[in-house]
């Protein structure tokens, strides 16, 4: 059945069966494969997006649920393409992420903190991060990233300078 | 040096990951790809009388229909294990070779049944609901002890009783001496509990096939492309490896488990060339669950003797190490670590260890982050509080007592490892110093107050880091950039950072054009992949040796170009110096004149690369103190860590960053282990109890505290560039850290003895066992 969508600001229309997941979605329709399957079962928290700012598991909701909602994905995220926004960035200054699975899901879980708490508590964001799992990283420089980036986007802090581009080929 | 050894650099692999745009294998979508869906076993053990794919051939968009008997009659082999102890001189195991769909006889929940391949997903899985397979349920055992009982099922016929071979270390009659002069002995039963890696990223695997070359493209969710690229070329497709090209893009997360190839990587080929079509599964978590390879689950009665004062005299340990249904991948090798480090950085003189290897109609065991490290490590710590205890002096002392001092460096234990360094002592004070030790009974009055117990323990670790030989290269190009071409495999590491690093600050040329080849067996010519703690030193110290040369075949070039003789040449941060002259030239300008396209002298050959290997079979010994503080609230049994510090003896460092994250990530899963993760099969039916992520606790950010980390590095003595491992040392350091800390809260209600995972409801039974029984 024919759904509309909006996406990252886009509306789009895509073609789907009933039983199809927003996840499913979101990857094989729209080829936004940041996204990322890592349970199935609404635990892991790797298939976060953002619905109207709201972190949700996009494994447990059908494409045809998300009708008129605004959906963000990690593609979303920065301002522009080639750019990273300040917690992407502030992901990479603090090493906060390892294999880079889980890393979607946990970058958008950090932007829904910080829309609505701009000085969170490292329970805060205990709290915010923990319906995603990380098997990498064991947190603490997750966390340590999120504090960075409230404590940037506070305007207490410049950015650092821009992020190294470089050839790289590991595929 | 901004980027060179010792910075924490940024990693040039993030960019990709942070903006969603890394490829892991199931990202990757290939022109008329069909998709596949496994039908595993439910049956723990039974035969398969019959089976019936009519209705699932006849499905919607099925293309085919594979089933075990497809595998015999397209003669395909199966997967061994990696090696055998008597590959190495070692007791004669019971070899087995494991099917990639099973034709007769299922011996775990989850072995792959049948394969269905179909246009979409959604249809395969449809359809594979549609096969009927008749099966005779047999009996099945499922823990170590029912599988060495009397009268167990035999997990294979030729091998009763279950046991594949046994391994022993030490002198069991110096140690029956060691037992009957001490002043003082002590016994545990511990389990060390079955659990998982669960990497983020569930197993994948992209079959392509090329009927006019006769050639095959795999795409795997592998550490380690060149083994897999082997081990299906020769064994199971038995086609000459240059017909098949694997490859590892991003892989997110491995910890073991994706060592080694399992039966969909092979399917997935095979079934490329049934069909015509390229085909992909992409596992999800409850078939990785149930059909990944497992860690740990060890049962060992451990003793140990001492004398008045608590130097250990000797130690007796008796294991049951479960393998599984098979011998896959190298699930050898945790027996083997399970025993070798029981010593630990303990003086010990005499030691009577033996352990078993247990058949049981489980998935198979395999490395996982430590690969019986933890299992050997949690032994002599738990075996050391368990002295402390019985002779009323700290747990601090004890260990104190029995450090192998720096004085005896090398130090050869009782079962042959070496030691190069170590400075045991020094480090252990520099944790208790962190952890402030001395101001626990404060911490603990507070606790108490608001109706919490309080513990505390200290745990040291060593660890063997590095395995193997491997091989790196480093090849310029004619605008003079050089690429690194990595055996090892990065699958979160940062390896294409690290070892830029080291290149760039040996080379002296920039970090930001260093570019870095790894996981593709048509790129790279040989590798081994990246486990064990191992690509710091074989990597970094191939990486060394092939910068060397580099260095020394520049130095040449150089020479012809400036016009003086190499011996001339000095090389220092990038440039080579004509000392008689003020003639100079950059690394850069070297590689660049290299590749001229008149005139190079022939001797030279053509560009600047070179390839060096670097062997693992002298290891290294990262080794560091853990010093725990929980609190447990006693109606509940709920136990936090209230405060935890650590303190690694890396060696040299290449990118602190990185090794605070591989620290910090490998003690989340010992956290893991200790306290929530545990691989349950139902004892009767052996089913697969934890089959979701509702089932099996992984650890979360709000289980874990506060941690205070800190180095005492001494660079090791035994590799060119002093590095220690650091990727295994936090998930064999943090059990029994966390179990001492749990015992010795509980010990004054009674509780003697825990075993993992520490979940509320054993910590709560326990708690209640005691009351009872004090009652």
């Amino acid at each position: 059945m024919s759904v509309e969508l909006k996406v990252n600001g886009r509306a789009v229309t895509v073609d789907v069966e009933p039983r199809t997941t927003l996840l499913d979605c979101v990857r094989d329709e729209l080829g936004l494969k940041g996204t990322h399957a890592g349970c199935e079962h609404g635990v892991c928290g790797a298939c976060t997006v953002l619905l109207d700012g709201q972190p949700t598991r996009s494994c447990l909701m059908f494409a045809v649920q998300a009708d008129g909602y605004e959906i963000t994905t990690i593609e979303g995220v920065a301002p522009q393409a080639g750019e990273l926004d300040v917690i992407q960035d502030a992901f990479c200054e603090a090493h906060g992420l390892q294999c880079g699975f889980c890393t979607s899901g946990m970058i958008l879980a950090a932007r829904s903190l910080l829309e609505r708490e701009a000085s969170p508590t490292v329970e805060d964001i205990r709290e915010a991060i923990s319906g995603n799992i990380c098997r990498c990283t064991g947190y603490g420089q997750i966390i340590e990233a999120i504090q960075l980036a409230a404590e940037r986007m506070r305007g207490q802090n410049a950015p650092a300078s821009p992020s190294l581009s470089r050839t790289e080929a590991v595929r | 040096m901004k980027f060179g050894v010792g910075q924490p650099v940024r990693r040039v692999e993030d960019k990709r990951f942070i903006t969603g745009r890394g490829r892991y294998v199931a990202d990757h979508a290939v022109p008329g790809q069909a998709h596949a869906a496994i039908v595993s076993s439910p049956h723990a053990h039974a035969r398969i009388l019959g089976l019936d794919v009519s209705a699932a051939a006849a499905a919607p968009g099925v293309l085919a229909v594979l089933t075990g008997a497809d595998v015999l009659a397209d003669g395909l082999g199966g997967i061994p294990p990696l090696f055998m102890p008597q590959n190495a001189q070692g007791p004669f195991g019971y070899r087995t070779l494991r099917p990639i769909l099973i034709p007769d006889i299922v011996r775990a929940v989850g072995e792959r049944v049948a394969m269905v391949i179909a246009e979409t997903p959604a249809q395969a899985r449809d359809a594979a609901d549609l096969i009927e397979v008749d099966y005779e349920p047999l009996d099945a055992v499922v823990t170590l002890e029912a599988a060495v009982a009397e009268g167990a099922p035999a997990v294979w016929p030729d091998c009763p009783g279950n046991v594949s071979f046994s391994l022993t270390h030490g002198d069991p009659a110096a140690t029956d001496a060691a037992f009957a002069k001490a002043a003082v002995t002590v016994a545990l039963r511990l389990e060390n509990n079955r659990i998982i890696a669960n990497a983020m990223e569930p197993r994948a695997a992209l079959g392509l096939y090329d009927a006019a070359d006769e050639t095959y493209t795999l795409y795997a969710t592998s550490q380690n492309p060149h083994g897999f690229k082997e081990m299906i070329a020769r064994d199971v497709l038995g086609i000459p490896a240059t017909r098949l090209r694997v490859i590892a893009p991003d892989v997110g997360g491995g910890f073991g488990a994706k060592a080694d190839c399992y039966p969909e990587d092979a399917l997935v080929l095979w079934a490329a060339r049934r069909v015509g079509r390229p085909v992909k599964w992409v596992g999800t978590r409850s078939e990785g669950l149930m059909g990944d390879n497992h860690g740990r689950d060890q049962l060992v009665h451990a003793e140990l003797a001492a004398d008045a004062e608590g130097r250990v005299l000797a130690v007796r340990a008796r294991a049951l190490h479960a393998i599984g249904a098979y011998h896959f991948s190298a699930g050898v090798a945790p027996l083997l670590y399970s025993l070798r480090y029981i010593p630990g950085v303990y003086a010990i003189d005499t030691v009577d260890l033996e352990t078993r290897a247990v058949f049981t109609h489980t998935s198979p065991l395999g490395v996982y982050r430590g690969a019986g490290r933890p299992e050997a490590i949690y032994v002599i710590e738990r075996l050391m509080d368990e002295l402390a205890t019985r002779l009323g002096i700290s747990p601090v002392d004890v260990r104190r007592r029995n450090f192998v001092p720096p004085a005896r460096m090398p130090y050869k234990t009782q079962t042959g490892a070496v030691y190069d360094t170590g400075e045991f002592e020094a480090l252990f004070d520099k944790a208790l110093a962190l952890a402030d030790w001395d101001g626990f009974d404060a911490r603990r009055s507070e606790s108490e107050a608001r109706g919490r117990l309080r513990g505390r323990s200290v745990a040291y670790y060593i660890e063997h880091a590095g395995i193997y030989n491997d091989r790196m290269e480093i090849r310029f190009d004619p605008t003079g950039s050089a690429t690194i071409l990595a055996g090892t495999h990065s699958h979160g590491q940062g390896h294409a950072t690290a070892f830029a690093q080291l290149v760039s600050e040996q080379l002296g040329i920039p970090f930001e054009a260093i570019g870095y080849i790894q996981g593709d067996t048509d790129k790279v010519m040989i590798g081994r992949g990246t486990y064990a703690a191992r690509s710091s030193l074989i990597g970094g110290s191939a990486l060394k040796l092939a910068g060397d040369k580099i260095i020394e075949k520049g130095r040449r070039i150089a020479a012809w170009k400036l016009g003086v003789e190499p011996d001339e040449i000095t090389f220092d941060a990038g440039m080579f110096v004509a000392r008689s002259t003020n003639r100079s030239m950059h690394m850069t300008e070297v590689a660049i004149a290299s590749f001229q396209a008149r005139g190079v002298p022939e001797e030279f050959a053509l560009g600047l690369s070179a390839a060096a290997t670097y062997s693992g079979d002298v290891p290294n010994y990262p080794n560091g103190c853990h010093v725990c503080e929980v609190e447990i609230d006693p109606e509940t049994g709920a136990v936090e860590l209230a405060a935890y510090a650590v303190v690694d003896d890396v060696g040299v460092v290449i990118n602190p960053m990185i090794v605070e994250g591989q620290v910090h990530g490998g003690l989340a899963q010992g956290i893991g282990q200790a306290l929530l993760e545990h691989i349950v099969y139902d004892p009767d039916s052996g089913q697969l109890v934890t089959g979701t992520f509702n089932d099996y606790c992984m650890p979360r950010a709000d289980n874990l505290g506060p941690l205070a980390m800190a180095h005492h590095n001494v660079p090791c003595l035994t590799n060119p560039i002093g590095v220690k491992g650091c990727g295994e040392s936090g998930a064999i350091g943090a059990p029994p850290a966390i179990m001492n800390a749990i015992l010795d809260a509980l010990r004054p209600l009674g509780v003697a003895h825990l075993d993992m995972p520490a979940t509320p409801s054993r910590v709560w039974a326990a708690i209640a066992a005691a009351r009872r029984a004090a009652a």
